[in-house]
């Protein structure tokens, strides 16, 4: 089996516009949630979101890229266009033939559908812009870094809810560890911070009006947030012959599905899937120092994965960190896992584990180490990511620093 | 002659515990009725949409939201007051 490192990261998120400004608001405990930005927002009842501001897709794109680029499409390009610049490859000859993509995203072009539907049910036109359906459809992203960058390999979507990053992350993997493919650009977008998107989670109960604070015993919900962050996941041997800069070791992955309830968590599922990461990684619940939770801020997540967490780690579940960065940037849905990984490379590159922002009042149902507030400098040598999906499907990725 | 708050509030919680009205008691829990929480956003829609209110519940914090659904005589009373308070805005 190969071993597979990362060389490159981009992103674009409500904490910044690139890796950099991004660490280092994770590093500073900083807020990106605050009041929405979006047509009609005075319809909604849930008018906070983790949303890109500043941000002008004019002068990042012409006109001809913008008639097809939806917003996730244009997060992922300028996120992938930071990391391989990072990971210094050009993809030429066999390179290009054995190098892919492969993207998470839930929702696809959602204020392309949003806009769309306007023009034909609420201002009653006949018409559409001829460029809809390649805009919205949600492999648009993965084709146009493919085109890009002159990718030929394996490029595909995988939508599996709040689970899709991880899940696509997990395939990039396993593609360059079985030898199907050299490198594979990663990780995911979305951008579903528009009136129906808002709109259609309002309706589930399950969203907070003030803050997303996980862990914590006054937590209220879920917060949205938008953006992308994408990863250049790298054969070892290939990385290492070039010299290249290797970020972290991605050693481990594994995937369940509950079977069970559309939206209700699942204690022994998630559990089982930590377990079968660290298995699939060989390495002992002693060795992992940080884990990046899933930590929603809702009141059946949060209990669920501490519980599932001490269960997978046994004692040792009391002597890790564990935080929930969607305090800081919400949650990105398909998206999500990708700009968590972030969290997780800082972890592993620089020795410092984000924290959990908002945290307020102690939970006894989440008595772990949340990493309340304040970001915590710590020698992390072995990391999990966690997702645990609507539809009951969980992805948990192991990483080791190098 | 329009039905009462009480019995479109019945109505509709025994379409979604799959019963008949009248099996539908004023003391009953949700639990009791086999209601769960997808069940319970589902009422609490199709009670907004009957009576045209907005219902204040966040499934986060069920004991904190303004409306009480300990059971169907809480929910009937907590309705009542949200069609009095809501009407004519």
């Amino acid at each position: 089996m190969k071993r597979v490192v990362i060389t490159g990261q981009g992103t674009i998120n409500a904490l910044g516009t690139n890796v950099p400004e991004t660490l280092e608001a994770m590093r500073e405990g900083k807020c990106g949630i605050g009041p929405l930005e979006i047509r009609d927002v005075d319809r909604l009842a849930i008018q906070i979101g983790g949303q890109v501001k500043g941000y002008d897709p004019d002068s990042e794109f012409n006109r001809q890229q913008i008639a097809l680029y939806d917003r996730f499409t244009q997060f992922t390009l300028l996120s992938a266009r930071e990391a391989i610049a990072q990971s210094g490859l050009s993809f030429e000859g066999d390179l290009a033939a054995r190098s892919g993509v492969v993207l998470g995203n839930s929702g696809g072009g959602m204020n392309t559908l949003d806009d769309n539907y306007r023009t034909v049910y609420e201002d009653g036109k006949n018409r559409v812009h001829p460029f809809v359906v390649p805009k919205l459809m949600n492999n648009a992203a993965a084709s146009h870094v493919s085109m890009e960058f002159n990718l030929k390999g394996p490029t595909f979507t995988v939508a599996t809810a709040c689970a899709s990053s991880n899940h696509a992350m997990g395939q990039a993997f396993y593609f360059i560890r079985s030898g199907m493919a050299e490198v594979m650009i990663t990780g995911g977008s979305e951008a579903m911070l528009c009136f129906g998107g808002v709109k259609a989670w309002e309706g589930l109960r399950v969203m907070s009006k003030d803050a997303c604070r996980p862990f914590s015993a006054n937590r209220n919900g879920m917060v949205q947030g938008e953006g992308a962050a994408i990863f250049v996941f790298e054969e070892y041997e290939h990385a290492k012959a070039r010299g290249a800069e290797i970020i972290a070791e991605v050693i481990g992955f594994a995937m369940t599905s509950d079977a069970a309830d559309i939206v209700m968590p699942s204690k022994q599922n998630a559990a089982r899937t930590m377990t079968l990461a660290m298995k699939d990684a060989r390495i002992r619940p002693e060795e992992v120092g940080y884990i990046n939770a899933h930590g929603t801020g809702t009141a059946a997540n949060d209990k669920t994965e501490c519980a599932a967490v001490a269960d997978a780690l046994g004692h040792h579940a009391n002597d890790l960190m564990i935080s929930s960065t969607k305090s800081m940037h919400g949650h990105l849905i398909g998206g999500t896992g990708a700009v968590e990984l972030l969290a997780c490379t800082m972890a592993l590159k620089d020795g410092i584990v984000a924290p959990t922002i908002g945290y307020e009042e102690p939970d006894p149902e989440c008595a772990l180490d949340v990493v309340p507030n304040v970001a915590r400098e710590a020698r992390v040598d072995v990391v999990l990511s966690n997702a645990f999906a609507f539809g009951g499907l969980n992805a948990v990725l192991a990483l080791r620093r190098v | 002659m329009a039905e009462s708050v009480k019995d479109q509030v019945i109505a509709i919680i025994a379409e979604q515990a799959v019963l008949e009205p009248g099996d539908v008691k004023l003391d009953s829990t949700l639990e009791d009725l086999g209601i769960d929480s997808l069940g319970l956003v589902e009422s609490i829609f199709a009670i907004e949409e009957a009576f045209d209110i907005s219902v204040p519940f966040n499934a986060n914090e069920p004991e904190q939201s303004e409306f009480d659904i300990s059971s169907v005589a809480a929910i009937i009373t907590a309705v009542e007051g949200l069609v009095a308070e809501q009407s004519g805005s």
